[in-house]
């Protein structure tokens, strides 16, 4: 088991309550960028403090390169 | 069917070693258009490329390949076949694939070694051993060989397994398929590409895609790092990197890529005559032809495009080896390696059209792309000559998500990471 | 005897024998030998078989880049495999087996093997074993899986204890050679926290192979520093085995150990390894490399008995000749190239080395050993000899810096690939990076150590002690060019790949390197090619006719070498596997005859043995105990999480499909949650503690994924709720009491309180307290009888159990398990296990209706897709057996009664039970069209069994579907 755990593209807008239609929805749930170099996204300490937080982490070579805004 | 190769062949070759064997594929100069183009030279856009020009009569047809052909999951898997699948959409698909394997040595004139030696899943529960029935009787009901086995059956066939006491998660039983086996991967690229070859197409490698050229919203060839190539049939099947190649014409898909890695041993005496693979977390092994136990796991988790894992899901992988066959803590690791999987919200891939015409996709395979290769080169070659899906890969299309009617044949929900 | 063992010299302790076996037969050896050199010491030079034409093979090298020397350790049954006997220090009563020999290594029937080997070319498989008929592979393969493998395991697991651990350091030195010690002693006392990791049992690396009294002084002085000095950890037998991202280097030490180290910095001071040369029989026993013979010589003091011949294309192998000479051997030396530096002509004269310029290796001649060599070039000679050491350049382990993606250079002036472009905070020192010679190594260890230093913001060092040695000399290597014709002129030794089917695979268009590797099996031995691969990349470079650089190398990839893999694993296994979660009630369960079943982590009671014989029986008394009197079972499993906050009423609102804004105080509601795809993610039953505070259960499974995911809403997406969620469920426990006798009981346990019907209506909670223990009775059925579930601290949860029992004793309370549990709820038709799959909806499971259509709701968007709406779907129904005598199994596929049985059907049985109060048996599943089709007759098949029944659509409310027993 790992201590982190992956929570996916965080710079995907999240419709909010209530917004957003079929289209949006299907966007933000089932498609990706999925770009090769940097790439924000969301991961938490899941065997720690619980925290979910924001990583820039380069997908082409795996370096971390800072906290997300 | 190809031809040339038999111990005929190979002892004229013997006798006269002043002649040269000839190469095994073409490797000529791209031409400035053809009637279709494959991009991606691995195991699906070999075989896409083989069935078209085989079946569909096309006579002018590039696989335009980035690196040299093979270099992508087809020699990166753990080579199993299989055909135990339960939701509609998957069934028929890998059972024309499994029946495919059975004829494709012949078929390519290749000993891709397709071996059948059976395929076993071992469940811990008897709630486990329930959705194995449901899956089995599929099976079964669909003409595929399926069978279950209790503990004792079980224990006969595999005596290796830890049954003991002191195993952390029981042993209830498992579903068998016999035909179910392995293949030896790289031989399946150099096998379609030799048949394919023998039928004209060109193969060309060193030969990336830079871009996807279009006119309104019809494709009308691609850029390359060899020049422009101009084709209105263009068919994608680059696994792993499906998102840069789509993005080139403009299509944002629900593929994310993510590292699978895989494990083999030293080379020992036979002692693992099945594929064995394991409920309690997802595990497969088998014993390699050559002696070594190639083993794999879950993908380490996260979007990655490095081709190379994290430990700490190695580790779980080999603790998963031993917790369910003991002797693996004494068989010595010999190489760990990754390769780039798309990961899809549903874990099932896609075979079809897209919004683009004249643009197809083969890509989302998730785990099971290798046991896919011939059905998929089969009905993807179908959707590129005539432009509608193959009623086997139906359910494949990308639009499915949007319309409530994902394959989930793991029933894990809509994360990639998950799958 | 190939080989004598001097008197004197050598770094062992020739008072203290170490008795081993090797096939049996009783050896000698002295401590400080290897396996190798005591083999060598014994006279074996054959020690094995090569692994597709059974060639006799001895040993080659003398440490990590043996391809041939490889032995079964131990015994019978937990043996160890493919054990490299070239690093394996030589211990007491060792025993070592050859491998891959049948029926005898001396006499081994399948080197007839050889005879075919014009046709067991390059991909000879692939052309071949087709016919004549499908599948005739499945008639050839036993046999040749048979004929391949090297070492034989056995099935049981290790007797070896593994261990494992995480460390931490600043700088990670890999590697003890001149360089790294260099390193180490530049950083000794100043601060920064040191590993030093070497893979051998001494610390020295090449130094140990030398005979210089300079240098072997100079290590002796460093290691008393460093030992000394606080900052630094010494690790031997220590082999840095693989790097991963975030520099995590895993370490396997001695066997047993694995850890796992996190460094800052990394010092890769790894070294090379020598290259074979490449001519006809190159593999004969007594053919080994050059510097091999060195370090047999100077570290185990073994002498060539009679003549020596070194062969060689560069500088290097001089040094062993000399070293050779000097300790008393006879020593020729064939230089492949012409215009030989002055000096070392001298120098060779005048110690009596003869020197053929321009002379490669034409044939060699012996049966099981080297007897004499036949020189190709100008001077053709046969020179009779019982060693042949070859030195066809030298290969840096590059291994782990491309491990970590830093591609491999290809340096020309030493005709060899070098790290590549570095990660920030690799550092390479020494002849890893190709600079070959002490002194060079020595320099860059320390360069680079002031590079680290500086990396680390300390202070530079100053410049430490240097040993007083000749000036380095140049490699001079002339690349040699390989026959690509002859029979047996191995390039890869283990897996028998030759010259000429490097040739072969050029000819089939096999070009690309990768291509090369896996239609040749080139370096997918256990050695991975440690001394064939830049060999065969030189000589495919040399038939494409293209620079080296542009063939590049094939991908490094961990282990470096074999590594075991009961270490890596330690001790997560057997019942460590995973971890096992116990309720708070689990050693009661054990001690009162429950037999325990697996959910998930937890341990669960699955029935109790009271209730009778058969897990079967047991299961229908506890079942009947529910319905007709009243039994107590253990819930504490269940997801229990604590959400506060004044937005807690909202934020429930948002993840559940149905309201809870207006739950009221003291009241329970049961919820559904959908994830974003619009399917059903997990039910449970959520209470009003106060305004602002709720207490939420989920279901076993679901328990962990949904508290990420409520996290995961409020912590990334709406943190402008004013919410907090905290998991409860290994705090506290909880048990079920339900049946007719429910209430009696309760107020027994509970006197003081009011737990009447009005006081605690269904579906209503309280928390009181009772001996001062905090306790919440929730008014809930799971089993559709009157029931309480009773929570409270885990601490106190026994305490609490062994109360509720007692006080129910006179009215027949007794314990039900987990197969009761699921049973009763079967009955009543509420989703569970198989039915929450992930691949349901809301309506798919008849709970479409408690969706609200005035708020939104997590999935509402998606759960409205077109085909998740469509009437056909499939949904919950219950179904009756009906055919008497015969048995509903979970897993079988329904169909209409006018079906063909063939296809996916229209539905299967998702969960089975016998019902105690219908006496028939009863199931849930899900049918196209679900309850449109009740009271219709259909079939339930499960040719897995060869059975087909005949039941009937009912709803899945089995008993009291007005629910009256709920509110009794």
């Amino acid at each position: 088991m790992s201590e982190f755990r992956y929570g996916g593209d965080a710079t995907k807008k999240r419709p909010g309550p209530g917004a957003g239609g079929l289209k949006v929805w299907h966007e933000y749930v089932f498609t990706f960028d999925n770009p090769k170099g940097p790439h924000e996204e969301f991961w938490q300490h899941t065997l720690g403090c619980r925290q979910w937080f924001k990583l820039k982490r380069n997908t082409a070579t795996n370096e971390i390169l800072g906290g997300g805004a | 069917m190809a031809r040339g190769y038999s111990i005929f062949s190979i002892l004229k070759h013997a006798l006269r070693p002043k002649q040269p064997w000839p190469e095994a594929w073409a490797k000529p100069e791209p031409k400035s258009s053809y009637d279709a183009i494959v991009i991606g030279g691995g195991g699906h856009g070999l075989a896409t490329a083989y069935y078209l020009a085989k079946n569909h009569g096309l006579k002018n047809i590039a696989v335009l390949e980035k690196g040299h052909i093979g270099s992508g999951n087809v020699g990166r898997n753990t080579t199993i076949i299989r055909s135990n699948y339960m939701l509609g959409a998957n069934t028929a698909f890998f059972e024309k694939s499994l029946k495919m394997w059975e004829g494709l040595s012949h078929e390519l004139d290749f000993n891709c070694m397709v071996s059948h030696r059976g395929q076993i899943t071992v469940g811990i529960s008897p709630t486990q051993m329930d959705s194995f029935a449901r899956r089995g009787n599929i099976m079964r009901l669909n003409g595929i060989d399926a069978e279950l086995l209790d503990r004792q059956e079980l224990e006969k066939e595999l005596p290796y397994l830890d049954y003991s006491k002191s195993a952390r998660y029981p042993i209830w039983g498992a579903l068998h398929q016999p035909r179910a086996g392995t293949v030896r991967h790289d031989a399946v690229a150099w096998g379609y590409a030799r048949a394919a070859s023998q039928l004209g197409v060109h193969i060309i490698e060193n030969c990336e895609v830079t871009g996807i050229l279009k006119a309104d919203n019809t494709v009308t060839g691609v850029e390359t790092t060899r020049g422009r190539i101009l084709s209105d049939k263009v068919g994608i099947a680059v696994a792993g990197h499906t998102s840069h190649v789509a993005k080139m014409a403009g299509l944002r898909l629900p593929v994310e890529s993510h590292v699978l890695q895989a494990f083999v041993t030293e080379p020992v005496k036979p002692m693992v005559h099945h594929v064995v693979s394991w409920g309690a977390e997802l595990f497969y092994l088998s014993q390699s032809d050559k002696g070594g136990m190639v083993f794999g796991g879950h993908i380490d988790g996260f979007n990655t495009y490095t081709q190379r894992g994290q430990f700490f899901k190695a580790k779980e992988v080999m603790e998963c080896a031993v917790a369910l066959m003991p002797f693996m803590s004494r068989m010595r690791l010999l190489r760990a390696w990754g390769g780039l999987v798309d990961m899809t919200p549903d874990g099932s891939p896609f075979i079809c059209t897209t919004p683009i015409d004249g643009l197809y996709l083969n890509g989302g395979w998730c785990y099971q792309g290798f046991k896919a290769t011939p059905a998929s080169g089969f009905t993807f070659a179908h959707t590129m000559a005539k432009n509608e899906a193959h009623h086997l890969s139906a359910g494949f299309a990308l639009d499915r998500l949007m319309k409530g009617k994902e394959l989930d044949e793991h029933g894990v929900g809509n994360w990639t990471y998950k799958q | 005897m190939s080989f004598r063992r001097l008197t004197s010299g050598g770094r062992l302790d020739r008072d203290k024998s170490v008795k081993f076996r090797f096939n049996g037969k009783r050896l000698k050896g002295l401590s400080g030998d290897t396996l190798a050199s005591a083999l060598l010491a014994n006279d074996r030079l054959l020690v094995g078989r090569s692994f597709k034409y059974h060639r006799p093979r001895g040993i080659v090298g003398a440490g990590v880049e043996e391809p041939n020397a490889l032995f079964t350790i131990g015994k019978d049954g937990t043996e160890q495999v493919n054990v490299i006997g070239t690093c394996l220090e030589l211990t007491e009563n060792l025993r070592a087996k050859s491998q891959n020999a049948w029926p005898a290594l001396s006499f081994d029937l399948r080197a007839v093997n050889q005879l075919f080997a014009p046709i067991f070319g390059a991909g000879f498989y692939y052309k071949t074993f087709m016919g004549p008929r499908l599948k005739s592979w499945m008639f050839y393969e036993p046999h040749i899986r048979h004929a391949a493998g090297l070492g034989k395991t056995g099935t049981q697991g290790t007797a070896a204890r593994h261990n494992t651990r995480n460390a931490f350091s600043d700088v990670l030195i890999i590697g003890s050679g001149p360089a790294g010690l260099a390193a180490a002693l530049a950083l000794a006392g100043t601060g920064v926290s040191v590993t030093l990791a070497e893979q051998d049992f001494e610390l020295g690396g090449s130094i140990l192979s030398s005979q210089n009294e300079n240098l072997l002084a100079w290590r002796e002085a460093t290691l008393a520093t460093l030992n000394r000095a606080e900052n630094l950890r010494l690790l031997t037998r220590a082999t840095v085995q693989g790097l991963f991202d975030g520099n995590q280097a895993i370490i396997a030490i001695g066997g047993t150990m694995v850890e796992s180290l996190r460094a800052r910095t990394i010092i890769f001071a790894t070294g090379a390894v020598e290259r074979p040369l490449v001519f006809d029989d190159n593999d004969l026993p007594g053919v080994m490399l050059a510097s091999a013979l060195r370090t047999y010589a100077n570290r185990f003091a073994l002498l060539p008995s009679k003549r020596c011949i070194i062969a060689t294309n560069n500088d290097s192998a001089y040094e062993t000749a000399f070293d050779l000479v000097t300790l008393g051997a006879t020593v020729m030396i064939a230089d492949e190239r012409n215009g030989i530096a002055g000096e070392l002509l001298a120098k060779s004269a005048s110690l009596g080395v003869v020197v053929f310029a321009g002379s490669s290796i034409a044939a060699v001649a012996g049966k099981r050993r080297i007897e004499a060599v036949m020189l190709g070039g100008p001077h053709h000679v046969r020179l009779s000899c019982d060693l042949l050491g070859m030195s066809g350049g030298w290969s840096p382990l590059v291994h782990l810096t491309s491990q970590v993606g830093s591609k491999p250079q290809f340096n020309p002036s030493v005709q060899a690939f070098v790290p590549g472009p570095l990660a920030t905070g690799h550092y390479v020192a020494g002849a890893c990076n190709g600079s070959f010679g002490t002194l060079a190594a020595i320099n860059t260890g320390q360069a680079q150590a002031s590079a680290v230093l500086a990396a680390l913001g300390k202070k530079a060092i100053n410049k430490t002690d240097v040993p007083p040695l000749e000036a380095d000399r140049g490699l001079a290597i002339l690349p040699s060019v390989s026959p690509s014709k002859s029979r047996f002129a191995f390039v890869d030794f283990q897996n028998d790949v030759t010259a000429k089917d490097i040739a072969q695979a050029r000819d089939e268009g096999y070009t690309n390197i990768e291509h090369l590797k896996r239609y040749t099996t080139l370096g997918m031995g256990t050695d991975q090619g440690k001394t064939s691969n830049i060999n065969a990349l030189a000589m495919l470079a040399n038939l494409r006719d293209v620079p080296i650089s542009q063939v590049g190398t094939t991908t490094f990839r961990p282990p470096f070498t074999p590594l075991t893999v009961g270490a890596i694993v330690g001790r997560s296994l057997g019942q460590h596997f995973r971890p096992t979660r116990r309720s708070p009630l689990h050693d009661w369960h054990e001690q009162n005859g429950a037999t325990m079943i697996d959910a998930g982590l937890w341990k669960r009671a699955w029935y109790y043995n009271w209730a009778g014989k058969t897990p079967h029986e047991a299961y229908l008394k506890e079942m009947e105990l529910v319905r007709h009197n009243v039994g107590l079972s253990d819930v504490s499993t269940l997801g229990k999480i604590d959400v506060q906050g004044k937005d807690a009423a909202e934020f429930l609102n948002r993840v559940y499909v149905n309201g809870f804004a207006k739950l009221a105080v003291g009241r329970a509601r049961y919820g559904v949650m959908l994830n974003d795809d619009g399917l059903v993610l997990d039910d449970g039953t959520t209470s009003r503690i106060s305004e602002t505070k709720f207490y939420m259960t989920t279901t076993t499974a679901q328990a962990g994924e949904v508290m990420s995911w409520l996290e995961y809403l409020l912590q990334c997406h709406w943190p402008d709720l004013d919410v907090h969620v905290t998991s409860l469920t290994d705090e506290w426990g909880g048990m079920a009491l339900s049946g007719p006798n429910a209430r009696q009981v309760l107020e027994r346990a509970f006197p003081e309180e009011d737990l009447s019907d009005s006081a605690l209506p269904y579906m209503a909670v309280k928390d009181i307290e009772y001996e001062k223990v905090p306790i919440r009775i929730l008014r809930l059925s799971f089993s559709g009888e009157l029931g309480y579930e009773i929570h409270c601290p885990a601490n106190f949860t026994q305490g609490l159990w062994e109360h509720v029992l007692k006080m129910g004793a006179s009215a027949g309370l007794k314990p039900y398990g987990l197969e009761a549990l699921a049973s009763l709820r079967i009955e009543k038709g509420h989703v569970a296990g198989l039915e929450l799959d992930h691949r349901n909806s809301l309506d798919d499971l008849g709970l479409g209706k408690m969706a609200s259509s005035k708020k939104s709701f997590v999935g509402d968007t998606l759960r409205m897709r077109e085909d998740m709406m469509a009437p056909e779907r499939w949904s919950l129904v219950g179904l009756e057996l009906l055919e008497p005598g015969k048995k509903l199994r979970g897993g079988a596929i329904l169909f209409a009664a006018k079906d063909e049985i063939k296809g996916h059907g229209r539905g299967y049985i998702t969960s089975v039970t016998w019902s105690t109060d219908l006496q028939i048996y009863v199931a849930l599943g899900l049918y196209q069209g679900g309850l449109a089709h009740e009271n219709e007759e259909i079939i339930a098949a499960f040719p897995l069994k060869n059975e087909k029944v005949r039941l009937r659509i009912v709803s899945p409310h089995f008993i009291d579907r007005e629910g009256t027993r709920l509110n009794a």
